[in-house]
């Protein structure tokens, strides 16, 4: 009765070799590499780098174990550290020969010493979280109303040209809110403007009001397109963050989304949180206006109030600037900014390419501007900046704008550099900010590792005391089970994290009462007078309902924390459901199939090794037990 | 070996009043000490700042503070932290503070006060990773200080922490309410709930009187510890069940106490073995998993004194009857069920 099919022993042994394959990967620890990732957001690496990278190498006689693309970035992995640095100094040199204009970023990285092979069948080790390795954490907060007011500032100004083009008279248009209101002097020109208007701007809609005696429009938003808004502006500004931390040269950078409006940063190896932020926390936004050269907007520079359509900012040495509130173009336009030189004068210049939509505008605006000044502006934490306010010379088309004069070449870099990854679709702020050093992170690692193996001795060693060689198969059932938590976590790329360590001891500990469980009801069988046999049977079979319990409330307490824990609790709550799946399948299944193994095939079974069968008022009741057991059991 | 041997039923239940009445005060005082002192929560839930400094010779915790104060960040708590080298330092939030340069500030102040300068440290470590931190250097070149971890939890984020918790927490017991209802009868749901949130009531209020720090990992614990223990409670209404088929002549709190007796050896060695791996984290876990640990270690132990004393006892004050369970028990037939079989 106790003989498992051959397939039930098949499946066990896939499950052991698959266990084991993915479980390896994380034991062969970590090798220098060196990585080349794209330094420009308009250079798209490819297949074709593999082959320059290892040309290169090859000309430096520098050995590499690999070279390989995996999608964004070409990594090679090197034997030790000195030809790694050689390989990085070679390839830096060779792939960037101007380092102002860096196109390739080439960093140091850690890749896993696991050989090809498994790598190919994509047996790769865990992902260590930032508080095991050490590294920077943020979580960033997207401001969605900014990102909505800003919609509604341009789409005023969209309005303001439909209206104007269509020749219907407006006597103001206006941003209120996230909503746009444009006054009319008389209700036949609203009217009109308002069946132009609903077809030009599906987007909003559109409402009649009066406004002392002059009719009033006022559109907002559609919330279908204000979540578009919400939704592009978070992408953008993911993006963008993606540019800016490819400028840091961090080898394995996270960012993603969380949430509706929240972005995570998480940097590994980078320990000054000052530089990181300095770069990350630059919320940097661009703004074309043009400037108030108007008699009023004269006085204002001279001292006296700024009009109410204008703003007053300072330039970079202090000089005010008195600009109109109205946005000409807004980072969202810009394609590219690159630093570099004015053809005629030889003097540093930063290139700005825009799309085609601001590409137009700008076209407009510098034709009817002429002799004109237009500022660019740079808002970093909602303080804004004039970078330059340049004189505009001609009609610029074409989308290819250049601003050069009074700069350095470091300061055209930085501009360069802020423009491009400076256009967030909405400011941010960090809410959230975690920095672990490297050297604790090890301990991390150490002390996490010490629990789960100090704790796992001590089940084994009370296991195999207490139920003998029914003990021992419990405890190669919980090392089974430890196997299969690392494979599966291993398979899914899961991040390890310090709770996930200690919620993979948890697990263990709790993964043992199965098999306490199958073990003491297999005991009350025996002491019932049942057969060696039977009982194993009868034991097995009776405490899984139990055991089905036990999981199925951890179960539930697991999911609720995955539901609403966040950060370092869901760390937790993956490790221990996914724990308790896989001690399910240990527990039972693989236990019960050593059991079988060892004595199932015994047709005259007398005794079972399960530790001593104590009877209550029996004298010789003991006789099931194992005979040496008796001797010592007392 | 084995453990337990006893010869005949202890009559729990004879003592049910006085256990339930200690289990009461026990609450009462946990309710007491949670509503006067409070729980200490960590900056997860509260926002504000916590740093962690490594000093190369042994801390002095008041000049540090002392130090900090003089910045004026408002209440500022300074402590060792594991071994007399590592301080902690918290400070809360401040609106007027720009929260994102407080570490600068404070590593910047107390590096100033051992004479020191701080400086861009790059360098590669010896796996080959890339990395770069400020560090503190004095004029010999040695590094007097470390900042090896910064935390930063904003005011928002600690509000909608604090909420997901109690969320969790609910979700978590009424999930098992329904589990429990559905597999027995909602007299034993409720006295398995009940003894079960008694074991989270008084963890929190070993926390409240030791202001122990709250914190995400602790709650954590917490849940997993209820979602745990309740099995237990599990086990032994799976064994009244069954000998309530198996001995009719028995009155409710004698199959009680024969149930209990019965599944008593298996819940301390079920305990006993998580407790190990538990006592192992507190041991070997370090700092950042020493709450984490202690918060296991308390439920567990509760676990196995409400499963044993209260949970049973509690339905029986229900009014349990053998006709509520061997009902809803026909009505619903599992085949799961080890008991099915055991029909006499």
């Amino acid at each position: 009765m106790n003989r498992y099919p051959w397939w039930k022993y098949a499946i066990l042994a896939i499950t052991l070799v698959l266990g084991l394959l993915y479980t390896a990967p994380n034991f062969f620890g970590e090798a220098p590499a060196v990585q080349v990732s794209s330094g420009k957001v308009t250079l798209k690496l490819d297949d074709s780098l593999v082959a320059r990278v290892e040309d290169v190498l090859r000309k430096a006689e520098v050995r590499a174990d690999f070279v390989q693309f995996d999608g964004q970035s070409v990594r090679a992995r090197f034997a030790d550290t000195d030809t790694q640095k050689r390989a990085k100094d070679a390839l830096t040199a060779a792939l960037n020969p101007d380092p102002d204009q860096a196109a390739y970023i080439v960093a140091l990285n850690l890749v896993s010493r696991s050989p090809q092979w498994m790598a190919s069948l994509r047996a790769l080790p865990m992902y260590l979280g930032l508080d095991l390795r050490g590294g920077v954490h943020f979580l960033m907060q997207v401001d969605m109303k900014a990102a909505l007011t800003r919609r509604a500032d341009s789409l005023a100004g969209d309005v303001r040209t439909l209206l104007r083009d269509r020749n219907l008279r407006y006597s103001g248009v206006s941003r209120d809110g996230d909503s746009i209101r444009v006054r009319f002097r008389d209700s036949q020109t609203a009217s009109a403007a308002r069946t132009a208007l609903e077809e030009q701007f599906p987007d909003l809609t559109w409402a009649d009001a009066l406004d002392g005696a002059d009719p009033v429009l006022r559109g907002t938003l559609r919330p279908e397109a204000a979540r578009a808004v919400q939704e592009q502006a978070l992408q953008q500004n993911i993006t963008t963050l993606h540019n800016r931390v490819n400028e840091l040269g961090v080898a394995e950078p996270v960012i993603q989304q969380q949430g509706l409006d929240r972005v995570v940063v998480q940097l590994p190896g980078v320990q000054d949180t000052a530089k990181a932020k300095d770069i990350i926390g630059r919320t940097a936004t661009l703004e074309i206006r043009m400037v108030n050269e108007t008699a009023e907007g004269q006085a204002a520079l001279a001292g006296g109030t700024v009009p109410f359509n204008s703003e007053r900012y300072l330039e970079r040495n202090g000089a005010p600037v008195i600009v109109f509130r109205q946005v000409v173009l807004t980072g969202e336009n810009l394609n590219d900014a690159q630093a570099g030189f004015d053809n005629q004068t030889q003097e540093p210049a930063v290139h700005l390419s825009l799309d085609a939509k601001g590409a137009r505008i700008f076209r407009d605006v510098t034709r009817e501007n002429v002799g004109r000044r237009m500022a660019i502006l740079l808002f970093e934490k909602g303080r804004g900046e004039v970078v330059t306010a340049p004189v505009i010379r001609s009609e610029i088309g074409g989308g290819r704008v250049q601003i050069s004069g009074r700069m350095t070449t470091q300061e055209a870099n930085d501009v360069a550099l802020l423009l491009r990854a400076g256009s967030l679709a909405a400011p941010m702020e960090i809410i959230e900010e975690r920095t672990i050093g490297p050297s604790l992170g090890a301990e991390n690692i150490a002390m996490g590792f010490d629990s789960v193996t100090w704790g796992f001795i001590a089940i084994v060693a009370f296991m195999c005391a207490y139920y003998l060689i029914f003990g021992m198969f419990s405890s190669l059932a919980l090392g089974f089970n430890l196997l299969l938590l690392v494979a599966v976590l291993s398979m899914l790329q899961a991040t390890l994290t310090l709770p996930g360590m200690a919620a993979i001891a948890l697990t263990l500990g709790m993964a043992i009462d199965a098999n306490v469980l199958i073990n003491e009801r297999v005991r009350e069988e025996l002491r019932a007078g049942l057969a060696p046999q039977a009982a194993i049977a009868a034991g097995y079979e009776r405490a899984f309902a139990t055991i089905l319990d036990s999981n199925i409330t951890t179960l539930i307490a697991g999911l609720a924390l995955l539901a609403f824990g966040s950060g370092p609790v869901r760390g937790f709550a993956v490790v221990h459901c996914i724990g308790i799946l896989t001690s399910m399948f240990s527990a039972v299944m693989f236990s019960r199939g050593l059991v079988n193994l060892w004595y199932g095939r015994q047709k005259r079974l007398k005794a079972v090794s399960i530790g001593q069968v104590w009877r209550p008022g029996g004298t010789g009741a003991a006789s099931r037990g194992d005979v040496a057991d008796r001797a010592t059991g007392g | 070996m084995e453990f337990f041997r006893i010869r005949r039923d202890i009559p729990f239940m004879r003592h049910s009043l006085a256990l339930n009445v200690v289990s009461f005060v026990t609450f009462l005082a946990a309710v007491f000490f949670l509503t006067t002192r409070g729980l200490h929560l960590s900056i997860e839930f509260t926002g504000g700042t916590v740093l962690e400094f490594e000093y190369a010779q042994s801390a002095d915790v008041n000049r540090s503070r002392a130090t900090i104060e003089a910045l004026g960040f408002g209440e500022t708590q300074v402590q060792t932290f594991g071994t007399s080298r590592d301080i902690l330092v918290r400070l809360p939030l401040r609106g007027d503070v720009k929260q994102a340069e407080v570490a600068q500030t404070v590593f910047d102040a107390l590096c100033r006060a051992e004479s020191g300068t701080l400086t861009q440290r790059q360098y590669v470590t010896e796996q080959g990773e890339a990395v770069s931190r400020a560090a503190c250097v004095q004029a010999a070149g040695t590094e007097p200080l470390k900042l090896n971890r910064t935390e930063f939890v904003g005011p928002s984020v600690g509000a909608e922490l604090a909420r997901d918790g109690a969320l969790a927490l609910a979700f978590t017991v009424i999930g098992i309410m329904i589990y429990l209802a559905v597999r027995f009868e909602w007299k034993f749901a409720v006295a398995g709930i009940v003894a079960n949130l008694h074991d989270v009531v008084i963890i929190l209020g070993f926390f409240a009187f030791f202001q122990w720090e709250f914190s995400l990992a602790v709650l954590a614990a917490v849940l997993a510890v209820l979602g745990y223990s309740v099995n237990e409670s599990v086990v032994i209404f799976d064994r009244i069940r069954e000998t309530f088929r198996r001995m009719r002549k028995m009155s409710t709190p004698e199959a009680m106490d024969h149930a209990i007796t019965r599944t008593i050896s298996r819940t301390v060695i079920t305990h006993g073995s998580t407790q190990i791996m538990v006592l192992s984290m507190l041991l070997f876990g370090g700092p950042t998993l020493h709450y984490f640990a202690l918060a296991l270690t308390i439920g567990i132990l509760f676990g196995i004194y409400s499963s044993i004393f209260v949970a049973a006892g509690i339905a029986l004050r229900l009014g349990v009857k053998r006709e509520d369970l061997l009902k809803a028990n026909s009505k619903e037939r599992d085949p799961n069920d080890p008991n099915a079989g055991a029909v006499v």
